[in-house]
């Protein structure tokens, strides 16, 4: 009798001690976590031997929330010119900006970036950058303008693709990236 | 020692009387639930080491007593032996009740159990120990799967989540020896951290009547508990080895339980489970193995007036998510949906890659209960939980591989004080009161936004069930039960979401501080809850009773249906909660009529719940990302109806062979805009033959037929995506449900004696007979892979 007694008392005064000092550490408060994982910003640039230089620029600040991405179109497209191409992928909810493109670049087995034409615009991409097994990365290239046209141009970035491939269709793997710029025109 | 010393006195006193010893002691062995006489119970006089047994009537008689004061155990094979203290100073007629349970009802769900009933007004439906054995290799859900009216929602075959009357998650409460599972259940994908194998025997009742342990559970209530240890000196073990080609793992688990008759007793149980990716008939799901361990432990004390018992589990489960589930926008869902196959299918392998799940639990109980004599049984119990739950994604990054993108530390402490009257005659009451403290920490160190804050969590808890017996076949059963809950949150908002929602207008007053482009804020969250039953039981003609309840249960909304706030990778949509809303309320109407016989047995159970502000997720839009389209998921609050049927029936033609049947239907609508409700389970029947030959090693051989219709009331959540390489939008499918399936599943064992005291029980057993192809409309990873193919499994138990 008497040991049951003094067992439910013992257990109380743990119980008592336990929830007491368990809710000791609520003050401090919860480190905010920025997202690392996410690519905010894309942008194209796209540089002729003479001429002037067109970005294209993709940027979502605040990742997967409410606000849609906002795509920019620098200007127009000359016709029947050559550009260089060059992609930049950055994080800006880091400050300062991370740059994904290193991280892409040092693991460019794993990644392949593919230029989609839609729409009519006349436009072709050629001569990807090669990762270490020589199949196509994509961070850089050369854009060739055909006639006055208007389309869509649309940058996607796997994670994982099958390699080699013949394009998106093929590929596999994730999508972690992928930005339409509509009403890119040639004239 | 004192018990010896209590046991000398006792006796001394009974030799110390005895002058007159011509008295006799009489009378009748009753069922306590149900009054019906109890023959072959064996009654001891303790001390005197006088035994007789009750006849066919439940009548005994104990002749040539001396006056005094006796102690007599009564034991009976499907009752807990009990003790009683009766006083004889002349010729006594006394009748002792004892908690006599139903017999097996030829084996199938309707089982007799030597544990007690958790109700008294509802049906409710058992899986003993046997039947148990059979599921080694399973999960809890697949256990419960098998009884009607029980679904499961499933991501893979290896998180298996508990549905009951269309209803799961948060909506069902799990009890694991008396302590509430506290394990994140709110997830769809989170599966009950709970090893089948630690378990003795579960009873399930749907629908929120367990007052005594929560008033929330609008789709139900499900009860494990460790097997029962018997007061007497012994030691006795089982190990069971499972092995199955499907998976190509197995199970290893073993226990040992030592008790003394002073009511001392310690039990140990532990297992391992492991299994490499598990095979459709075409193909092998990447990624799907599972390693799961488990460890109990209990120690205690049990006499007739008073226990004590400490209770420890650890429970880790790591889990492999199919790959090719892990997708990015939409154009990607297109693709997976689109190619009919997973688009990654590797070589067999039993490394758990990610994405994965790696989840421990860790539970720890003591409970104390003492009878008092004109009180009744009054219980304390203190429980304390710890769930960690990390899920690695696939990261863009390697060098992440090893960092999980969610981990979360969920700490619970209960605190409950039970009383029950259970001795008096015409009214018992059952009452309590309990308090819990809960704190979830998320890991910061992940990079990736928490996808549940850090919130504290208190609970408060009182309750009181009484029953009365009208007539001796006509049993009423009362409850009521109140919760207060308080929720103490810190959440990191996205200002555009808070600006979005229009929380800037609503809450200002809770943004503690602006970082960047989000929020800290600390919503302080009360909800006051109150649930009630009204059942009743009728006893006809012997073999009928007619159950017939109504519950009213509140549900406090839960961590992931307040707070969701970004996108949810494993499901890859975006999952928005919503700060306003209230508790959910059910009311529920079910009746039951059941008829026991030895060749025809069955019950019907139609019921209806009526649900106000039912929490579900829906899409409602399209949201553009950097990482192309994903639909947008948002909770809503609505009235919803479930009205559904379950039955079981079982057929005996002889001692040899029987016949069983279930069958469920449940329907689900959306009331404010007249839809049918999604991941209601489709119409589903099972029927099986048995043969069973007791002269010929004990053995059984089952049949099984799993008929499942096709689901063809469903919401249409259908969503355009544009895809960049053909510029056009193409039609995301996540509505339509696969097509209707037959599966056929043997499984037989048999005993054979090792020695006196061991048996082996070998069985064989091949599932998917027919290797039918087949996906299953309440497994979320139907869109990108078909269920599992034929399944050889072998199972071998040893008790000793």
């Amino acid at each position: 009798m008497k040991n049951i007694k003094y067992t439910i008392l013992a257990l109380a005064t743990i119980t008592g001690t336990l929830f007491t000092s368990c809710s000791s550490d609520d003050d401090a408060a919860p480190v905010v976590v920025n997202e690392e994982e996410v690519i905010t910003t894309v942008t194209v640039t796209l540089a002729p031997i003479t001429g002037s230089t067109i970005t294209l620029t993709s940027r979502d600040l605040d990742g997967d929330g409410p606000d849609a991405p906002v795509l920019t179109v620098s200007g127009n497209l000359e016709a029947n010119t050559a550009y260089n191409g060059s992609v930049v992928l950055l994080n800006e909810t880091e400050s300062p900006a991370e740059n994904i493109t290193t991280e892409v670049e040092e693991e460019d087995d794993e990644h392949q970036l593919f230029y989609t034409v839609g729409g009519g615009l006349n436009v072709t991409t050629n001569g990807f950058n090669l990762d270490g097994n020589g199949n196509v990365l994509g961070t850089t290239f050369m854009l060739t303008t055909g006639a006055a046209s208007t389309g869509t141009f649309t940058v996607t970035l796997r994670h994982e693709p099958t390699k080699p491939n013949t394009g998106l269709t093929d590929a596999g793997g994730e999508t972690d990236v992928s930005a339409t710029f509509t009403d890119v025109t040639i004239q | 020692m004192r018990t010896y010393l209590c046991m000398i006195l006792l006796c001394s006193t009974m030799i110390a009387q005895s002058q007159n010893c011509n008295y006799t002691l009489s009378g009748k062995i009753i069922d306590l639930h149900d009054n019906s006489v109890l023959p072959g119970a064996t009654l001891i006089i303790a001390g005197l080491e006088k035994v007789v047994e009750s006849d066919i009537d439940g009548l005994y008689t104990f002749t040539n007593l001396c006056e005094g004061t006796y102690t007599i155990q009564i034991a009976h094979p499907n009752c807990d032996t009990q003790a009683f203290k009766v006083k004889i100073s002349s010729n006594t007629k006394r009748n002792f009740k004892l908690e006599h349970h139903l017999e097996e009802l030829n084996a199938i769900t309707l089982l007799a159990s030597i544990y007690g009933s958790k109700t008294k007004t509802s049906f409710e439906q058992k899986v003993t120990e046997k039947q148990l054995d059979r599921f080694a290799n399973a999960s809890l859900g697949d256990v419960l799967n098998t009884l009607s009216g029980v679904s499961s929602l499933n991501t893979g075959n290896t998180l298996v989540k508990p549905m009951i009357n269309g209803l799961h998650s948060s909506r069902v409460v799990i009890m694991n020896n008396g302590v509430r599972m506290e394990d994140q259940e709110w997830g769809a994908e989170h599966a009950p951290s709970i090893d089948i194998n630690s378990v003795g025997n579960i009873t399930l009742i749907k629908g929120a009547i367990g007052l005594k342990y929560s008033g929330d559970a609008v789709g139900g209530l499900i009860i494990t508990e460790a097997a029962k240890i018997p007061v007497k000196d012994t030691i006795y073990g089982k190990t069971h080895v499972a092995a199955a080609s499907n998976g190509r793992g197995g199970v290893i688990t073993s226990s040992l339980t030592k008790s003394y008759l002073n009511g001392w007793y310690g039990s140990i149980q532990g297992s391992l489970k492991r299994f490499g990716d598990y095979e459709t008939p075409d193909y092998v799901l990447s990624n799907t193995g599972i390693y799961s361990r488990n460890i109990a432990a209990r120690i205690g004390i049990n006499r007739f007036d008073y226990g004590v018992e400490a209770y420890y589990s650890f429970f880790k489960n790591e889990i492999g998510i199919l790959r090719a589930s892990h997708i990015g926008g939409a154009s990607d869902q297109v693709r997976s949906i689109n190619s009919g196959v997973p688009l990654i299918i590797r070589d067999f392998t039993y490394d758990i890659d990610n994405p994965k799940q790696d989840v421990t639990h860790h539970l720890f109980k003591i409970r104390g209960f003492k009878n008092f004599k004109n009180l009744g049984k009054v219980t304390l119990q203190y429980d304390f939980q710890r769930n960690e739950r990390l899920e690695f994604d696939v990261r863009r990054s390697s060098d992440d591989d090893d960092r999980a993108s969610l981990d979360l530390a969920l700490n619970s402490q209960t605190i409950r004080l039970d009383l029950d009257t259970d001795n008096t005659d015409l009214f018992n009451l059952k009452t309590g009161i309990m308090a819990q403290y809960q704190e979830n920490v998320a890991n910061p160190n992940t990079g990736v936004r928490r996808l549940i804050p850090d919130y504290e969590r208190f609970n408060f808890g009182i309750y009181g069930v009484a029953d009365f017996s009208i007539t001796d076949n006509f049993l009423v059963e009362v409850g009521g039960r109140f919760d207060y809950f308080n929720i103490d949150a810190q959440k990191f908002y996205r200002s555009s979401f808070w600006e979005d929602r229009n929380y800037d207008i609503l809450f200002p007053e809770i943004v503690v501080e602006v970082f960047g482009n989000q929020l800290l804020t600390n919503p302080k969250l009360d909800y006051s809850n109150v649930s009630a039953t009204l059942g009743t039981r009728y006893t006809f003609n012997d073999d009928y009773k007619l159950f017939a309840n109504y519950s009213l249960a509140s549900r406090a909304p839960n961590p992931s249906e307040l707070f969701s706030e970004g996108l949810h990778h494993s499901a890859s949509r975006i999952e928005l909660g919503d700060l306003r809303f209230n508790s959910e309320i059910a009311h529920k109407v079910s009746v039951t009529l059941q008829k026991q016989g030895n060749t025809f047995g069955f019950s019907v159970n139609p019921y209806i719940n009526f649900i106000n502000d039912f929490i579900l997720i829906e899409p409602t839009e399209i949201q553009q990302t950097i990482r192309g389209n994903f639909q947008v998921w948002e909770y809503r609050q609505t009235n919803a109806t479930l009205v559904g049927v379950d039955v079981d029936a079982s057929l005996t033609f002889n001692d040899n062979w029987n016949f069983y049947h279930q069958f469920s239907l449940v329907k689900g609508n959306d009331e404010t805009r007249d839809l049918p409700l999604i991941d209601m389970p489709p119409v589903n029947t099972t029927n099986g033959l048995v043969y069973i030959n007791k002269e010929l090693k004990n053995l059984r051989v089952e049949l099984k037929s799993e008929y499942t219709f096709r689901q063809n009331e469903f919401p249409d959540n259908n969503f355009e995506a544009f895809i960049p390489e053909t510029s056009t939008q193409e039609l995301v499918d996540v509505s339509t449900p696969p097509d209707a399936y037959h599966l056929l599943h043997l499984h037989t064992n048999a005993d054979f004696s090792l020695s006196k005291n061991s048996t082996l029980n070998i069985g064989v057993s091949v599932s998917n007979i027919f290797d039918t192809n087949y996906r299953n409309y309440l497994n979320r990873l139907r869109y990108y892979a078909d269920d599992l193919g034929r399944n050889f499994s072998i199972n071998l138990k040893i008790t000793y």
